[in-house]
């Protein structure tokens, strides 16, 4: 009886090595990357490129890296941090993914954080733009952005270029606030003065009553941030209530004319002066081709954010090559950290301290180009790291 | 100076724009008992018809309005005939439940089928922009809302008070089996009123499109919006509704305008005091049935 009992314990324990075995065998083959992404709701747009952009990478490069095989699994969040959590835990625990991916707004990458810690593998933010975000899990990368990068910039550049008088509107959540102090440092440091200061609830119906107001402050110029998606309602407003007649003009981080909307706005937005990371008329070869292809396959132009989930899958192949396809999470950081690559939007580089990306804004202004709008670059600062971290 | 009067003019534009939004939703409330929170549902088919008839299919503006209510009044007519009318005997519970979830039904549709970004309707370029009226700045969109809708509320106080169909709707709410009893046709009255109650939603969903923006959303977003316009004026009659959106519009604007800290809330400080003060609404009647 004892001997038997060896013998089904040493059979169980066989079963279970050699189960084992044959499981990381299978699982080594393939990377499994769960992107999380708002593909509902008022965010959707961000979700839809991001897609997109993915999915044109891997037909243009291929599907395998490094011997394995890279899959995409969709989960939608709809921009709401509790469902990115249960849908970060799901990819987790589940589909047992390499990495977690996307990232729709801020709240939601910052829900998915602590899961990445804990399960030490890396969480590429592919969107989201708040600084603190890469300093919630030392597992964060971002290939975005961060307001305070464009906000500071568009706020030296202002006073610079005559614009004194400023009145701003931002919507009131982090990022926006990020945008409204950002700006406000710089601004005021160069001689600047802040006139008018509105901050709109993120569901707002009509920007006219604020708009009205920062037309009697006859400011020189709005500073206005609103999420990507808001900014059509609000430069039909701005037009309607004649503040581009009155000389009124609008700047801002480049949210506002998002490549993606910008066509639809009207000629009201023509001469709005905006600082940021990508336009799809940014005048390099590979950006055309990148924004041919975008078009050919998606019947659409792509924005900032098809560009940051381009180059944040860019960076999930190239550090899956520098480990030679060892998917251990803490290898793949490692292997992220100052990764330097030449992007649609130009040359860009992970920052190995901070994990967030370093890489050129632009100023840009509304022109129109062969009966299109396009934010047409004409000045460029190069190599911003996220200033929001560096001034800590 | 002049900025009061144009906010003046801005919170009447936004108050007429309410009311026709929200007076079907009175009708079905106040006059047929019948609690139905899908009333943004039928707004926002409106407003996508409108886009679609005029932005795809090169519809004049003023042409599309008329079959944005048509429309929607048909899907009014279709669903009261098929789904409604088997609710109306049923707990005001049963009620929210079902169209609460005819509006859930209605967002995840359009956002299928129309996409989920913000889609603007092409206006023609006589109703962009602003004029001057010693120095108020009028603005000629919202100049048109005042004016269709302030002819529609007249029509309908109207309807409602000087003509047949008017009495028998009046006799059909307040006592049903009676009514039956003299020769008319209840379910007939009921059905017909509901629709038109949809179809000024839709009317007022295209009118809205510009100023509130239009995307699968617009049913959850505005519903506390028209509910508050609702319960503030009582929903007993045309008027009080009428007047309680004025009073709501003007006030989100000026709140907004003059206090913009807490501008988003100037319309719910609003509504409590009313409510304290006039627990039926400001023109309630008390204990109708």
């Amino acid at each position: 009886m004892f001997e038997r009992k060896i013998f089904s314990t040493t059979a169980a324990a066989a079963a279970i090595a050699s189960l084992a075995a044959v499981m990381p065998a299978r699982a080594e083959d393939t990377v499994k990357v769960g992107l999380i992404l708002p593909m509902t709701g008022g965010q959707a747009s961000t979700g839809k490129q991001i897609e997109n952009a993915i999915k044109l990478y891997m037909q243009q490069k291929g599907d395998t890296v490094a011997g394995k095989k890279v899959e995409i699994i969709v989960k939608d969040d709809a921009a709401i941090p509790d469902k990115t959590k249960t849908a970060a835990q799901e990819l987790i625990v589940n589909d047992k993914v390499n990495f977690i991916a996307g990232f729709g707004v801020t709240p939601a990458a910052l829900a998915a954080a602590p899961l990445a810690t804990q399960a030490k593998i890396p969480e590429v933010v592919m969107a989201a733009g708040t600084s603190i975000i890469t300093e919630r899990s030392p597992y964060i990368v971002r290939t975005s952005f961060t307001l305070a990068q464009s906000s500071t910039i568009i706020g030296d550049w202002a006073v610079k270029n005559g614009i004194k008088k400023v009145a701003t509107l931002t919507s009131d959540y982090a990022p926006g606030n990020d945008a409204l102090n950002f700006f406000k440092q710089n601004f005021t440091a160069g001689g600047g003065e802040v006139v008018e200061e509105v901050k709109v609830p993120l569901q707002n119906p009509d920007f006219a009553p604020f708009l009205q107001r920062m037309k009697d402050a006859k400011p020189d110029a709005i500073f206005v941030f609103v999420p990507a998606g808001q900014g059509g309602n609000f430069m039909k407003q701005y037009a309607e209530r004649g503040l581009d007649k009155a000389g009124i003009k609008v700047i801002g981080p480049g949210d506002v004319t998002d490549d993606d909307l910008l066509n639809n706005m009207g000629d009201a937005v023509l001469g709005t002066v905006t600082a940021h990371l990508y336009s799809a008329a940014h005048p390099s070869q590979m950006n055309k081709d990148f924004v041919a292809a975008y078009k050919k396959a998606f019947g659409s132009r792509p924005g900032f954010m098809a560009v940051s989930g381009y180059d944040g899958i860019h960076l999930i192949y190239e550090a899956l090559k520098k480990t030679g396809g060892d998917t251990d999470g803490t290898k793949l950081v490692e292997a992220m950290k100052g990764q330097k690559w030449e992007s649609p939007r130009g040359p860009i580089s992970i920052d190995p301290e901070t994990r967030d990306i370093v890489q050129n804004i632009y100023i840009r202004k509304v022109e129109k180009v062969d009966g299109e709008l396009y934010n047409v670059e004409f000045a460029t600062f190069e190599a911003v790291k996220d200033l929001g971290k560096t001034k800590k | 100076m002049t900025s009061i009067l144009t906010n003046l003019f801005d919170g009447v534009a936004y108050g007429m724009l309410l009311f026709v939004l929200a007076c079907g939703l009175a009708v079905t409330l106040g006059l047929m008992n019948f609690v139905n929170l899908a009333h943004g549902a039928f707004a926002m088919a409106g407003g996508y018809v409108c886009m679609v008839l005029v932005n795809r299919t090169g519809w004049p503006f003023f042409a599309a309005l008329p079959l944005a209510f048509v429309s929607s009044a048909a899907i009014g007519i279709l669903l009261e005939r098929t789904l409604y009318r088997h609710l109306y005997a049923r707990s005001h519970l049963d009620q929210v439940l079902f169209t609460i979830g005819l509006t859930f039904m209605s967002v995840a549709a359009v956002d299928y089928i129309q996409g989920s970004s913000r889609v603007f309707i092409n206006l023609p370029a006589a109703l962009q922009g602003q004029f001057d009226l010693f120095g108020v700045g009028i603005g000629r969109y919202r100049l048109m809302i005042i004016v269709i809708c302030g002819l529609l509320t007249i029509a309908l106080q109207m309807v409602l008070a000087k003509t047949r169909f008017g009495s028998r709707l009046r006799a059909a709410v307040d006592d049903p089996r009676a009514a039956s009893g003299l020769g008319i046709n209840v379910p007939q009255v009921f059905a017909f009123t509901f629709a038109f109650g949809c179809g000024l939603a839709g009317l007022g969903g295209a009118l809205s499109a510009e100023i509130l923006g239009l995307d699968p959303y617009f049913p959850l977003k505005f519903m506390i919006y028209f509910l508050i316009v609702v319960t503030v004026g009582g929903s007993s009659s045309i008027t009080g509704p009428f007047l309680a959106s004025l009073l709501l519009g003007i006030g989100d604007v000026a709140g907004k305008y003059y206090v913009p800290k807490m501008g988003p809330f100037v319309i719910y400080t609003m509504m409590i005091v009313i409510l304290i003060w006039r627990p039926n609404g400001l023109f309630g009647r008390t204990a109708a049935r």
